[in-house]
């Protein structure tokens, strides 16, 4: 059986590795954007010269060959779904059996007045970061549109090579939408201690070209105010890369649309990462959630699912909600359901370092006094102990007085569990004391894991 | 100071840079230093007339002797150590686990390789490090070793004592529980220039599976080789040369040439620039080879990772000075139990996304992290086709 799957990304390559693993098939990775898969995620580590093009990827060369998984560097133009081909940019057809979209995303471009020109453009794929290289010599300011966290990476990378970056976000705090008003307070403090010029309530009126009318010279806010720069980083989102299959049978809204089973509404076609569209997603969960993670997990589903016989397809579950970040200095990590605006029926207790650089958050049930959330700032919290709570729904007094379990800091350094716990006893008169420590023993012992000694030493670079 | 893992990136522009990138200045510096070690190995001591005369009042003042190229050596070597240590105090300021291993690192380079050996001769002692062992410090092990401290003076009787115990008792039972890196990145000599002179270059260390390929079967070989040094020297003294006649003393200075100078010296830190900091620690070292053995058959020490919440964005095997692929473990979830690693901590700082712990437990959270995060179906439940 020939599988073909488009996209050598980390949901088709996860796709492709578990596909070997478990069967025999002819396997061929697509791409047009490079020949072997890297990490998105680390293209600002490139350009800030703190890892090489080749340290990026995560397998060596060989990997592929020894595990046969074929690469073909083109861009296909077209799907003839009848007939189960793939139409290249020069022509050639590939007869497929199964195929898995796996298309990633493209930057939004909301129709802004110079959007297309030179030295305008977002960072998604290798291409935009050779040629943001390209712009930043003799670069004297960037503009970023946009405060997601590309946007923040955009404005470190320039920062990294001391090119003033001004960013304009739309929200009252910086990426209030996502993060409770403290923390975005806290984040847009430190990204204005690295000498950010934060635009709050900005939006981008227009692009201006240069005398040429071909590059930006500067761009204006909806305030009017000019601002001359070189650059314009635009990290408003991104939107599936699906273009080329609109008018086609496949069922399309923003992504391809998929089942539970990650199956689109073509036999033997799937759709995975970032370009798919959940019909159904999980309850408190997105129909699109272009990230990292998910796309692992789905990619590990879809190969499942192109295995099983009908009827034992696994359903796609992403399971309870994590994800992470770095803002320039400060790390980011959430756990379950943090709302930037607390509902009514919720509430949280937060602590903050009186340095401005580490916070902690729990949120909980006002009724049930269940634990829904974890957000920590600066603050390192270990997902299995998180998640078990969550998924258990412990009280938030068991949480607490357990809190040192989660911890996932270095050796030596402070914790702050107990300052939390006394902001618990002001809210609530509650007073809990705190009976776990940080480190592994325990969180085996919480985990209800047998403590064999069978340690797995398998070749890391396996499937 | 507040210390914990919100941790500034510090690894930006190391590529752009002409002497951590193996440019024009990396060379001229790995040139020079391995014209260094040359020297100072096998020239004879006239090379190092005006230096040694420079030190001549330090030595005196330490040991009551003039100075001799070692003093020279040993006096640059521990200076390296403090100036470059006091660098990376000031770069990993807001981690405390990197701050305390490197203080701990430069104390015991001043006092024990330094100080207290001096000052051993100044009170008509024989020179003795206690913080090196056989095998590193192979002599040690030796019948001539035993000879020597044995009858020197009546105090030197027991730094043999205090060496055998550290060989069979302390390391094992060191490593059980903290595993190697309580010699490698806490204690040792050679892993403290290689922590603070060489941190600047930690990433130039070779990570391909061919790498791991040739670590695995040349640490192992200088084991063998030093084992069998060990065992010919005593054998011969057993027999009185009778069965072997030269050929022990010829073997072991061949050793002491090959393994001890060429390798742990002239390539293991002259290469720095060129092949990271670590070549000796991860190719050569017999010390390393037993500690990597304990490590990974009985010790607790591992490194965990944070369920599924790596990015596959490779800062941690970049930065791992022992070439180790610790992104391979991250990204599947799996706990890095490595003979090799030295437990520098460094992975863990530069994670941006918090995925790894250093810690001890003896069983693997792994096993776990397979079923649940990594392998998120159980192939076991799907019907094939
Ligand atoms: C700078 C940056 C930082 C990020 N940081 C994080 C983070 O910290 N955490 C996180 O969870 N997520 C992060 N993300 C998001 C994450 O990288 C994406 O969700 C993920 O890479 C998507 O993977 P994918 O496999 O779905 O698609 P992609 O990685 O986009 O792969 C799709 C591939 O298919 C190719 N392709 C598409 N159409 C065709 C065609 N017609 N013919 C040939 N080839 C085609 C594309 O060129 C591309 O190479 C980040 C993204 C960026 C850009
Ligand atoms: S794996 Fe981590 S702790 Fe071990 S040597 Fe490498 S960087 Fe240091
Ligand atoms: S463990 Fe951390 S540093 Fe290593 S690849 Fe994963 S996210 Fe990157």
């Amino acid at each position: 059986m020939r599988i073909i799957i488009l996209g050598n990304g980390i949901s088709g390559v996860t796709c492709a590795r578990f596909l070997r693993k478990h069967s025999n098939h002819d396997i061929t990775l697509i791409s047009d954007e490079c020949d072997e898969f890297f990490s998105r995620t680390a293209l600002m580590y490139v350009y800030m010269g703190q890892m090489r093009p080749r340290d990026v990827r995560p397998y060596e060369s060989w990997f592929w060959e020894k595990n046969r998984i074929n690469r073909i560097k083109t861009r296909i133009e077209s799907i003839d779904f009848q007939q189960k081909l793939l139409v290249d940019e020069q022509g050639n057809f590939m007869p497929y059996d199964k195929l898995v979209l796996a298309l990633g995303s493209i930057p939004n471009k909301f129709g802004w007045p110079g959007q297309d020109l030179d030295g305008v453009q977002g960072l998604y794929h290798w291409q935009d970061l050779e040629s943001m290289e390209h712009y930043s010599r003799g670069l004297e300011r960037a503009v970023i549109v946009g405060g997601g966290l590309i946007g923040v990476e955009m404005a470190e990378m320039f920062h990294s090579r001391g090119i003033p970056v001004t960013l304009l976000v739309r929200e009252k705090a910086y990426s209030d939408t996502v993060l409770p008003k403290e923390e975005a307070e806290m984040v847009g403090r430190h990204l204005r201690s690295h000498g950010i010029d934060l635009r709050l309530e900005t939006e981008l009126q227009a692009i201006e070209p240069d005398a040429s009318g071909k590059k930006c010279a500067a761009v204006l806010t909806h305030y009017g105010e000019r601002i001359p720069c070189g650059f314009v980083g635009l990290t408003a989102g991104v939107r599936p890369n699906i273009d080329f299959l609109i008018n086609s049978r496949l069922e399309t809204g923003r992504g391809v649309l998929v089942d539970p089973n990650l199956k689109t509404n073509i036999p033997d076609v799937l759709a995975i990462g970032d370009c798919a569209e959940l019909r159904q997603p999980a309850p408190g969960r997105k129909p699109i959630e272009a990230l990292w993670y998910t796309g692992r997990m789905m990619g590990e589903t879809a190969a499942y699912n192109l295995l099983a016989s009908p009827g034992s397809e696994k359903v796609y579950d992403p399971g309870i909600w994590f994800n992470s970040a770095k803002f320039f200095d400060i790390e980011y990590q959430i756990y379950g359901s943090v709302p930037a605006q607390l509902p009514d029926h919720l509430d949280s207790i937060y602590w903050e370092h009186s340095e401005g650089k580490q916070s902690l958050r729990l949120v909980f049930d006002k009724q049930h006094r269940k634990i829904i959330g974890f957000n920590l700032l600066g603050i390192r919290y270990r997902q299995e102990v998180c998640e078990q709570w969550i998924r258990t729904q412990a009280s938030i007094e068991e949480v607490l007085a357990n809190l040192g379990l989660a911890n996932f800091d270095p050796e030596f350094s402070d914790q702050y569990e107990r300052e939390l716990l006394s902001i618990y006893q002001e809210k609530t008169g509650l007073k809990i004391h705190l009976k776990q420590k940080r480190g592994l023993p325990g969180v085996l012992r919480f985990l209800q894991k047998r403590t064999t000694d069978s340690t797995v030493h398998t070749n890391p670079n396996q499937l | 100071m507040n210390t914990t893992s919100w941790s500034i990136n510090q690894q930006k522009g190391v590529w752009q840079n002409s002497i951590t990138a193996r440019g024009i200045w990396a060379w001229l510096l790995a040139i020079l230093l391995t014209g260094f070690y040359t020297v100072l190995y096998f020239f004879p001591e006239g090379w190092f007339y005006g230096l040694t005369q420079l030190f001549d009042p330090l030595s005196l003042l330490m040991r009551g002797l003039p100075a001799d190229k070692w003093f020279v050596y040993g006096a640059l070597y521990t200076f390296s150590v403090l100036l470059m240590g006091g660098k990376f105090l000031f770069k990993y300021r807001n981690n405390r686990y990197q701050t305390l291993r490197t203080i701990s690192v430069m104390f015991f380079q001043t006092g024990f390789s330094f100080l207290i050996p001096a000052f051993m001769q100044l009170m008509n002692q024989p020179e003795y490090y206690f913080t090196y062992f056989w095998p590193l410090k192979d002599y040690y092990g030796t019948p001539g070793a035993l000879q020597y401290y044995g009858h020197a003076t009546s105090l030197s009787v027991y730094f043999i004592g205090f060496s055998a115990l550290m060989t069979f008792v302390g390391t094992p039972v060191l490593t059980y529980f903290l595993g190697k890196r309580w010699y490698c990145s806490w204690v040792c000599g050679c892993g403290g220039l290689a922590e603070t002179a060489g941190d600047p270059f930690r990433h130039l260390s070779d990570k391909s599976l061919s790498a791991w390929k040739l670590e695995r079967w040349m640490i192992h070989s200088v084991l063998v080789a030093v084992v069998l040094m060990t065992g010919l020297l005593w054998i011969n003294s057993w027999q009185q040369g009778a069965l072997l006649g030269k050929f022990s003393q010829s073997y072991a200075s061949i050793y002491g040439y090959v393994i001890g100078m060429a390798f742990s010296g002239v390539i293991g830190v002259g290469f720095y620039p060129l092949l990271g900091s670590r070549v000796w620690c991860r190719f050569g070292c017999p010390q390393a080879a037993i500690l990597g053995i304990f490590q990974k058959k009985q010790s607790k020490f591992r490194i965990t990772v944070n369920g599924g919440q790596c990015i596959s964005c490779g800062n941690c095997s970049t930065y791992c000075e022992m070439g180790i692929d610790v992104r391979a473990y991250a990204q599947r979830g799996q706990d890095v139990v490595r003979a090799s690693c030295v437990g520098c901590g460094i992975c863990a700082t530069v994670c941006p996304r918090g995925v790894l712990r250093l810690e001890g437990a003896a069983s693997d959270i792994s096993v776990r992290a397979n079923q649940e995060r990594t392998v998120h179906v159980r192939w076991e439940d799907v019907k094939r086709l």
